[in-house]
């Protein structure tokens, strides 16, 4: 009996192996035997690449990597993530050695993902100095490059110039203006319920002289709250202020305040360049947004780019390919068209300039700030924006107090 | 009698095979294909638990279904290979990272953690110039570089520091021939490119001076290393200050005043992260009250959805009622739509400025449905309603369909009123039939994630903005937030394993209880 299982069992693997003999053929070839004929050593030597990338940069990607892919002949895998997949994902993934070899992302990240040990830097040598300084900046920590920038990303304001003609000066300009112009709302800025948005809200912020963190003289951020003392105070009871006057509201969500603007419900809102393509034909021009505070309104710079994992084994190849190929005029040009974002490189941004929206949101850029990567940023925002909310809805009774308190919180969280 | 005919049937008398041996044979060959196949894959990845977990259950598999002994096994094998890998592995696991560190700062193995340390930790020599390179061999097959430095070619390995080569032959700023070495081509070099990448050419006798690198094998570089490794024993240097770093149990490297490298691994730490779960006092209150909620959550839940799925079900078993068909598939439409769809669309009828049900329904009033503590409350359990009856209709329709005309009959004669008879007759039938599914609807409840992310995100947050909870966070959101899973907060995938296995215990502790006290309703039938 016993043997009679043995030969069934292995009637059934033969079975199993010739069906699937053609394939191990083709696949045997490049993989394991020790290459002898020069067909399969070009195979072998050439190598490939895995790049995750998202759906609105796979084609400008597409284009760069068929260049890189002519030249050197290395195969390049792309692969499609959602945006906001890659970084937990990239985490996860890099230790277990199947990660990509490359990724696209944001420059915030970089503190948690150098924590985490899995990006490797990138020397630009030379070449950092064709791109605008505040991109290499972002990917920089502690004198290191880890990544190649190719768009940065602020918000800035954007009018609707048949419903205001003029740019406003300071905020109350804007209101009246946006009172004089009749529409349903003065202005919109969006909020996500009672969980705040501080980066659209940063801006305001930093008029009143209360920066998120101690910034170095490089541009770099120190983990110390600088949002606190009586700058913050002064911005948290202006928070209260407009809220309680109506300008500010926590329930117009993005999709609402993209909405109301495109319909003409309002002469201005806050936003950044990924809100264009909805607002179809309206003529518009985008401005600094106007301070309610002394001090200029300096947003957030959100830098993307690509990183190199630590675990990867082509990082010659990887290397070769950002700082070659994807840091040509002609990729970042790509990736703007694709994405619509400012290009890095100082000679594509140029270029791309000759739109003036494109042109207005990056003189607003260059004003802007880096948005902090240090680790602990990401104890910050669930605070941050919570205690925005609160004020804003009058939950709150006393601005300033509220926020002292998140400011100990904060401290506490980041020990 | 009967097992002598049934095993003839499936033998063929022993003697013969026939033709569901036949076809037997075939789909074995085909599963074992799917499992060679797995095992040459592990195999080339050097995963070796998942070749040997194929392997055994391919021996098992083989074994299985060619023996004659374990006909019940033939039945129960497939779903157990799927139990085993889907729930058993999975909680296995869980359990494993809940002894673990593992989250931000201890995401890998202390071996990558070392190279991370050491590759962020090579700086670039200030001021230096960058070298055009190229990647050579020595004849005794030795790596080296040959780069250009002020117009002029230098050679160097390893071990030999660079010096000037005379009699290269330069062409457009790159070296492309050395006397006495081999220029490698751009294929030889992409093969060696692991070697080529952790390749150090010192720049003089003077380890100080630094060595050349290179990413591109295109450029060099001139690198000094910040942090050294010693191997033998296992500690850091700080090459500028001379601080040692020597590994803790943390899996962090610490120096002896306690200052921490960056990069940590994963290391296990016992039954720290249930300590941190239950002693942390920053979470002693919301837990308590988040606990209290979670259970009312599923209780009211079940309660609500099965009292109007029953009402229903029977309103639209009367035989009187016209068109109940059509009536029927109205009613099943929530359940046609996928939940996280739903609770965002409700998120969005709700929204106390421009919600429907607000702007529409109540003619312009401002209620505070989502984001008053009580209201938030009463919009998931509502929303949970409106997504949870069709299903309770359904099992009711079917429990009540299958009720014996007789007893009803019985009643009647008996003088008992319409209540009497759904108390005593209706309801306990009807509970035999849909207690198990109740107790899973429990289950399901307490861990429904998808609608208090969707619906409200676990808001309103408390008034003490200290933790990131809300007023309608259940346990397994709070899970989701605490651990950082949602990026507030550090990533800490072992605390948040740790208290999924609470979670776990007491699912599991809840539904046991539950089904214990089912089986007093069987003993009512």
């Amino acid at each position: 009996m016993r043997r009679s299982i043995l030969l069934a069992s292995a009637l059934a693997t033969t079975l199993a192996l010739t069906a699937c003999g053609s394939g191990e053929g083709t696949a045997g070839g490049s993989g394991d035997e020790p290459a002898d004929d020069a067909a399969s050593a070009t195979a072998q030597a050439s190598g490939s690449l895995t790049v995750w990338v998202d759906e609105t940069r796979e084609a400008a990607v597409e284009q760069a990597a068929a260049a890189f892919e002519d030249e050197t002949g290395v195969d390049v895998e792309l692969v499609q993530k959602n945006f906001e997949d890659i970084r937990a994902d990239f985490l996860a993934q890099v230790p277990t050695g199947e990660g990509p070899d490359i990724t696209v992302g944001a420059h915030d990240w970089l503190g948690e993902f150098t924590a985490n040990g899995v990006v490797a830097p990138i020397e630009l040598g030379d070449k950092a100095g064709d791109f605008i300084p505040v991109s290499v900046e972002a990917f920089t920590q502690d004198g290191q490059v880890y990544g190649l920038p190719y768009a940065i990303e602020n918000i800035a304001l954007i009018r609707n110039t048949e419903l205001a003609p003029e740019a406003p000066k300071t905020f109350d300009d804007m209101i009246a203006a946006g009172e004089k112009a009749g529409t349903k709302f003065p202005f919109l800025i969006q909020s996500d319920g009672d969980k705040g948005d501080p980066y659209t809200y940063y801006p305001f912020q930093t008029s009143f002289g209360a920066p998120v963190f101690e910034q170095n003289d490089d541009g770099s951020y120190r983990p110390e709250l600088a949002l606190g003392g009586k700058a913050g105070e002064a911005y948290a009871t202006w928070l209260g202020e407009q809220g309680e006057a109506g300008n500010l509201s926590t329930d117009i969500s993005y999709d609402i305040a993209v909405e109301a603007f495109a319909k003409g419900r309002s002469p201005f809102v806050v936003g950044g360049p990924w809100m264009l393509e909805k607002f179809g034909d309206l003529d518009l021009a985008v401005d600094p947004v106007p301070a309610p505070g002394g001090q200029p309104a300096q947003p957030f710079a959100g830098v993307q780019g690509f990183y190199v994992s630590a675990q990867s084994e082509n990082a010659l190849l990887a290397n070769d390919f950002l700082v070659n190929s994807m840091s040509t005029p002609q990729a970042q040009t790509a990736l703007f068209e694709a994405g619509g974002r400012p290009p890095a490189l100082v000679e594509a941004a140029d270029a791309a300039s000759e739109d003036p929206l494109v042109a207005g949101f990056r003189e607003v850029g260059a004003t802007a700030v880096p948005m902090p990567s240090i680790p602990e940023m990401g104890s910050v925002w669930s605070f941050w924006g919570v205690t925005e909310a609160s004020i804003i809805s009058g939950k709150a009774d006393d601005p300033a107090a509220a926020w002292d308190k998140m400011v100990s919180d904060i401290e506490g969280s980041i020990g | 009698m009967s097992r002598a005919r049934y095993q003839g049937a499936v033998t063929g008398s022993g003697t013969r095979p026939g033709a569901g041996f036949a076809v037997k044979l075939v789909l074995v060959a085909l599963v074992d294909a799917l499992g060679v196949f797995g095992v040459l894959a592990a195999w080339r990845a050097g995963s070796w638990g998942i070749l040997a977990a194929t392997v055994a259950l391919l021996a098992a598999a083989n074994w299985v279904y060619f023996t004659k002994r374990s006909l019940p096994l033939k039945y129960i094998l497939p779903g157990l290979a799927f139990l085993l890998v889907y729930q058993v592995y999975v909680v296995g696991y869980t359990g494993y990272v809940a002894f673990t560190n593992y989250g931000d700062g201890h995401n890998s193995t202390k071996e990558q953690a070392v190279d991370a340390l050491l590759v962020q930790n090579e700086r670039r020599v200030e001021g230096s110039p960058a070298l055009p390179l190229t990647v050579v061999e020595s004849s005794a097959g030795d790596l080296g570089f040959a780069v250009v430095s002020g117009g002029e070619a230098e050679v160097g390995t390893a071990d030999e520091p660079l010096a000037a080569a005379p009699g290269a032959t330069l062409d457009g700023g790159v070296v492309t021939a050395v006397p006495g070495w081999t220029v490698l081509d751009r294929a030889t070099v992409l093969q060696r490119q692991d070697e080529v990448t952790t390749l150090r050419v010192p720049v003089s006798a003077d380890a100080a001076d630094g060595s050349v690198r290179t990413q591109d094998a295109r450029t060099g570089y001139v690198f000094q290393p910040v942090l050294v490794y010693d191997e033998a024993a296992d500690t850091m240097t700080d090459a500028t200050t001379g601080v040692v770093y020597t590994p803790n149990d943390e899996g962090q490297f610490a120096s002896a005043d306690g200052e921490t490298l960056p990069v940590g691994w994963r290391v296990t730490v016992g039954f720290e992260n249930f300590a941190t779960a239950f002693g942390d006092d920053r979470y002693a209150g919301p837990f308590v009250k988040i606990l209290a909620w979670t259970f009312a959550f599923a209780l009211l839940s079940v309660v609500t959805t099965f009292a109007l799925g029953m009402f229903l079900a029977m309103v639209f078993n009367d035989p009187r009622l016209r068109g109940r068909k059509v009536y029927r598939t109205l009613m099943i439409l929530p359940y046609a739509m996928p939940g996280f769809l739903a609770a965002l669309l409700w998120a969005g009828m709700l929204n106390t400025s421009f919600g429907v049900v607000n702007q529409v329904l109540l003619g312009g009033a401002s209620v505070p449905w989502l984001t008053d503590p009580w209201l938030a409350k009463l919009s998931v359990l509502g929303v949970n309603l409106w997504l949870g009856f069709p299903y309770m209709f359904l099992i009711c329709t079917g429990a009540l369909q299958s009720l014996p005309g007789d007893v009803y009959e019985a009643a009647r004669i008996d003088g008992a009123g319409r209540w009497r008879t759904w108390r005593s007759i209706t309801m306990p039938l009807l509970l035999v039939a849909t207690a198990p599914l109740l107790i899973s609807s429990f289950a399901f409840n307490f861990n429904n994630f998808t609608l208090i992310k969707m619906l409200t995100g676990g808001g309103p947050r408390f008034d003490d903005a200290s933790v990131p909870l809300g007023h309608t966070d259940i346990l397994i959101s709070m899970v989701y937030n605490v651990s950082g899973l949602d990026g507030s907060a550090p990533r800490d995938y072992g605390l948040a394993s740790a208290l999924s296995i609470v979670i776990f215990v007491v699912v599991g502790v809840v539904s046991a209880v539950a089904f214990r006290q089912t089986r007093k309703l069987e003993e009512l039938s």
